[in-house]
């Protein structure tokens, strides 16, 4: 997905000459096309993403598109001050990269991971969140937040799911894909888990349970439409996020069904449970220590639609 | 856009004092001390060395000020209101229910850049500013307010590493040094000495003045950039409270709100 978003900058930038992408010094070697490029639209600002995100505020109001772009919480919770009262207070044209969404960096270790971010930053007002599931969703949503005023939370993922467009789609930022159809169950991931949610929905079908995917690749603004919609359509619900369930995508489905007066038959949050990625392993092994991957995902729909533990395991 | 001139900045900065006084004392909040502290420089920014006009707030080839000390926003909206950016009686709405003038200073009113408040933001939005200058090769300066309190927080210093790097000429950090920060005086919080010398060690240009002088304050300014290629920080002494006897050096009148008698005390002292 980095790559993507890179590619898409690079293709996009010399049409868009108030493109600015400054880093927190990251990306070697990843930037270096963009760098040699156009070096006067890139800005390596150090170790210093406070600086980096005022700066950014200041660049917006003087014209500037500009990105942030750094690895898991740096971009968001070390300067979420910055990001809460300079970018979003201000309303500027400022876009923040993620990269390494959720435990992308598996055995770097915690500190790295990003598993709180679209809690936090959905709750800034002004600021859009996206978290795309496939290679198609993050360029498409790279190409919107170029060509969008206003502030907005790439997250990127090291991992993605396998080509879901179809001939022809056009991306809609905010609207839910579904991308496979089915009406037992909805498995909602954001995402690159994305991934696990298609695979257990393979599974799953084999049981002769038809599940319904959803792409949630715009966290907010939340399609509470097409969620009421799917709610009253399938047995239930089950988000997917390779984050806590306090107050992400979980969280974000569960407020708008309960504001709307909608219960699905069922609801449950896939995602961390009040704990810290401290495992070591890579983003597949992590998945499975903390239940996110497709056995899991399995597992707790047959729990809820009651089907015999024997009839799924091989 | 050419300078202002013929601005008496002396009798500007009193009626800063006496406007920020009495919007405190109606709307029972801000901080006065720090306002005081800063009105001469404001008066001198405001009285000629800004280029800047209140028809048109938005030209782009003003110059951009960012107080980044927003607790002293009930002195700039005091200088904007003088200058003509908005009604003077506006003022009167300082703290009120539904009024635009928070206590720290918001970008709703006309003339101000930027809202400001939690402490070492400025700066950096500042630079930003200055270095999009520099890209467009524009002639418009970046002039932020600190206080001296904020040089605690690490991101001014971030700020300040950058700007050296990116050789911010066009942009101008002006310290109000008056050495008292929230609750004590800078020697039991912590020093800042050697100050200069640490802001030249980053690579700036620095200068040191009286921030009461206002014949000092403006000759200094008339001389930015102080070298070539570097940003420029001039360092104002200044006395925290200035103006008003019992409210000069005093912590106390960071966060206390003038009642009274003590009104009536310091607004005979400031038109006295």
């Amino acid at each position: 997905m980095r790559d993507t978003f890179v590619g898409v900058l690079t293709e996009l930038a010399p049409r868009h000459p108030e493109l600015l992408l400054l880093s927190g010094d990251l990306g070697f070697a990843v930037l270096n096309n963009f760098i040699a490029q156009y070096p006067r639209q890139f800005l390596n600002v150090g170790v210093a993403e406070q600086n980096m995100s005022g700066l950014a505020a200041g660049l917006a109001l003087e014209g500037h598109c500009v990105f942030t772009y750094s690895i898991g919480s740096f971009p968001t919770l070390r300067c979420l001050e910055q990001i809460r009262n300079d970018i979003c207070y201000h309303r500027v044209n400022v876009k923040i990269i993620c990269i390494g969404g959720g435990m992308s960096y598996g055995p770097v270790g915690f500190s790295h991971h990003a598993t709180e971010d679209l809690a936090i930053l959905r709750s800034l007002p002004g600021m859009e969140v996206f978290s795309p599931g496939d290679l198609w969703e993050a360029g498409e949503v790279s190409r919107y937040l170029v060509s969008h005023h206003g502030p907005a939370y790439l997250r990127l993922d090291k991992s993605a799911a396998k080509p879901t467009v179809r001939p022809g789609e056009i991306f809609r930022p905010g609207f839910i894909r579904t991308v496979r159809e089915g009406s037992d169950v909805t498995l909602a991931a954001t995402g690159g888990i994305l991934d696990e949610a298609l695979l257990a929905a393979d599974q799953l079908a084999g049981r002769g349970v038809r599940c319904r995917v959803l792409s949630v690749h715009t966290v907010k603004p939340l399609d509470t439409n097409t969620l009421a919609i799917i709610a009253a359509e399938t047995q239930g619900i089950v988000s997917i996020e390779e984050h806590g369930v306090d107050g992400g995508l979980g969280g974000a489905i569960a407020e708008s069904l309960m504001e709307a007066g909608i219960s699905p038959g069922f609801f449950v949050r896939i995602g961390l449970r009040n704990t810290f990625s401290s495992v070591v392993g890579s983003q597949a092994y992590l998945r499975t220590v903390y239940s996110l991957d497709a056995a899991s995902i399995v597992r707790t729909v047959s729990v809820k639609l009651g089907i015999a533990e024997e009839a799924i395991s091989r | 856009m050419s300078q202002q001139t013929a601005i008496d900045s002396v009798a500007l900065a009193r009626r800063i004092r006496i406007h920020a006084l009495r919007m405190t004392n109606r709307g029972g909040g801000a901080h006065i001390g720090a306002i005081f502290s800063c009105a001469d420089i404001l008066a001198v920014l405001y009285g000629g060395i800004l280029r800047v006009d209140p028809e048109a707030p938005r030209h782009p080839d003003r110059d951009r000020f960012v107080l980044s000390k927003g607790h002293a926003g009930g002195g700039l909206y005091a200088v904007l209101a003088e200058r003509g950016f908005f009604p003077v009686d506006k003022l009167l709405t300082h703290y009120q229910n539904g009024s635009e003038l928070s206590g720290h200073v918001s970008h709703a009113l006309r003339g101000v850049e930027v809202s400001t408040g939690a402490l070492g933001h400025g700066l950096s939005i500042a630079a930003g500013v200055a270095f999009a200058g520099k890209l467009k090769q524009a002639g418009h300066r970046a002039f932020c307010l600190l206080s001296d309190g904020e040089c605690d927080e690490g991101s001014t210093w971030e700020a300040v590493l950058f700007a050296a790097q990116h050789r911010l000429s066009n942009l101008v950090a002006l310290v109000d040094y008056n050495r008292n920060q929230g609750i004590a005086p800078i020697s039991e919080v912590l020093e800042l000495e050697p100050f200069a010398d640490k802001w030249t060690s980053f690579g700036w240009a620095v200068r040191e003045v009286d921030g009461h002088d206002h014949a000092a304050l403006r000759s200094v300014l008339q001389a930015v950039p102080f070298i070539e290629g570097k940003p420029s920080c001039l360092i104002a002494r200044t006395t925290k409270g200035k103006g008003v006897s019992f409210m000069e050096n005093s912590v106390l009148w960071h966060y206390r709100i003038p009642r009274g008698e003590e009104f009536d005390a310091a607004l005979a002292e400031l038109e006295g």
